[in-house]
């Protein structure tokens, strides 16, 4: 092991410039998976008919499938069909979609704990099914959900390695390539990169402690 | 190329079978693994002694902050480096095992903290030794929050299972990878393999869901 050689400058670098990428595929994937999720649990929890069976449906196919075959789909197996989608965006739509999938579920379960009460008072006070659900049960239910959600974006943060298998440069495949370059990089690598993923999910948990705590 | 070639599921039935058998088995061992794992670092959690609590409380805290592959490579590269081979399969399950352990460790402590210390007074006041409150108390209220955090542990073990094909782990995933590079019809392979998953993980789902709708009636 030598943990001053794989420290240089140019290593780090790449490591850095790799966490980079792991940092803007996350950032995009958790905008377009709550857009997704919050749609999604909204639909399937107004019980349209048609809709939100089909939804519910989607949802618990992707939540049940591997999010590393979903990835390995969109960016490896799409493109012998002539859909090609460059490595980057396969990568931020597959974990939109999987991590969309989980946040439906999160939205819908925070949805219903919404108390029946709330519900009948806004109806009874004139407002329309829809006002009902935009000012009073989708801002009650989002305080409620913001917890599991924070715990969500963790999972999608460490989920982002799962992009090595369509050869992203995030932070997992520099690893992969530094420690190929020689045997002594491969333990200060790895752990240069656990740190890396540690502090930005731990600084995350402590949020999402901070808005449990609110609750009480 | 079509969705439904089932001539691919009946050319490469033993490929498919050889990668199923080896998702099913890394994902017991897997469970196996991290629920002796887990029970440990849980003990040590609620252990009244400070220093077994914090190295409890750092397992778990480090562990569910990193990505599963991270712990899988410090098995499949690191310990190779270290001079000490090790095969994918082995590497892989490892990994699951260690990564799994810090979610199942959560499981139970909270399965434990959640029942209330006024039983364990009560029981404990009432003449039970602390094996008898343990056995008949604590542990059958216990079960109704830890099982279902267990079922859903095993299925994310199932799914987890899958990053065994990014090491040549001989799962479902390496033989579809393998499969898709002779036949190059990727889609109805992966639409099978994503079958095979499902076979797995919607059963799974579905006992859960059954076991925390049973559990919450009885409370």
């Amino acid at each position: 092991m030598d943990f001053i050689g794989a420290y240089s400058w140019p290593n780090l670098r790449y490591l850095l410039q790799g966490f980079w990428i792991t940092v803007q595929v996350a950032g995009l994937s958790i905008i377009f998976s709550f857009i997704i999720g919050t749609v999604l649990g909204t639909v399937r929890y107004t019980k349209t008919p048609f809709l939100s069976k089909t939804t519910a449906f989607l949802v618990d196919i992707i939540r049940n499938l591997p999010l590393l075959l979903i990835i390995f789909f969109i960016g490896m197996v799409l493109p012998q069909t002539g859909i090609r989608i460059p490595t980057f965006w396969a990568a931020v739509v597959g974990l939109s979609i999987f991590e969309g999938a989980m946040i439906a579920e999160i939205v819908r379960s925070g949805l219903v704990s919404v108390d029946k009460g709330q519900i009948e008072a806004a109806r009874a006070s004139g407002l329309s099914y829809m006002q009902t659900l935009r000012h009073v049960i989708l801002p009650l239910a989002l305080r409620r959900m913001s917890p599991p959600m924070v715990s969500q974006f963790i999972s999608l943060i460490k989920d982002t390695s799962l992009a090595v298998i369509i050869s992203l440069p995030e932070l997992m495949r520099n690893v992969q390539i530094l420690s190929g370059s020689s045997y002594s990089y491969v333990i200060p690598a790895l752990v240069f990169a656990s740190l890396l993923y540690f502090t930005l999910n731990y600084l995350l948990s402590i949020i999402a402690k901070r808005l449990e705590a609110r609750q009480i | 190329m079509t969705l439904w070639d089932f001539n691919i599921l009946v050319e490469h039935w033993d490929q498919f079978m050889a990668g199923l058998g080896q998702t099913i088995l890394a994902s017991l061992l897997g469970l196996i693994g991290s629920l002796v794992l887990g029970t440990f670092i849980a003990i040590m959690r609620i252990a009244p002694f400070r220093v077994l609590k914090a190295i409890g409380t750092i397992y778990v805290e480090f562990i569910r902050n990193i990505p599963l592959l991270v712990v899988v490579f410090f098995f499949f590269l690191g310990l190779p480096a270290l001079g000490i081979p090790v095969d994918p399969f082995t590497s892989g399950t490892l990994g699951l095992m260690v990564y799994t352990a810090a979610f199942i460790a959560e499981a139970i402590r909270a399965g434990i903290q959640a029942v209330p210390s006024g039983q364990s007074e009560a029981a404990r006041s009432s003449g039970l030794s602390y094996i008898q409150n343990m056995r008949y108390i604590i542990l059958p209220q216990a079960v109704k929050i830890v099982l279902p955090a267990i079922g859903n542990q095993l299925i994310n073990l199932v799914k987890n299972s899958s990053v065994l094909g990014v090491i040549a782990g001989l799962d479902l995933m390496y033989y579809a990878d393998l499969i898709n590079l002779s036949t190059f019809k990727g889609i109805p392979v992966y639409t099978f393999v994503a079958l095979f998953y499902l076979l797995l993980t919607v059963p799974l789902s579905l006992a859960v869901h059954y076991m925390e709708r049973r559990f919450a009636r009885s409370n």
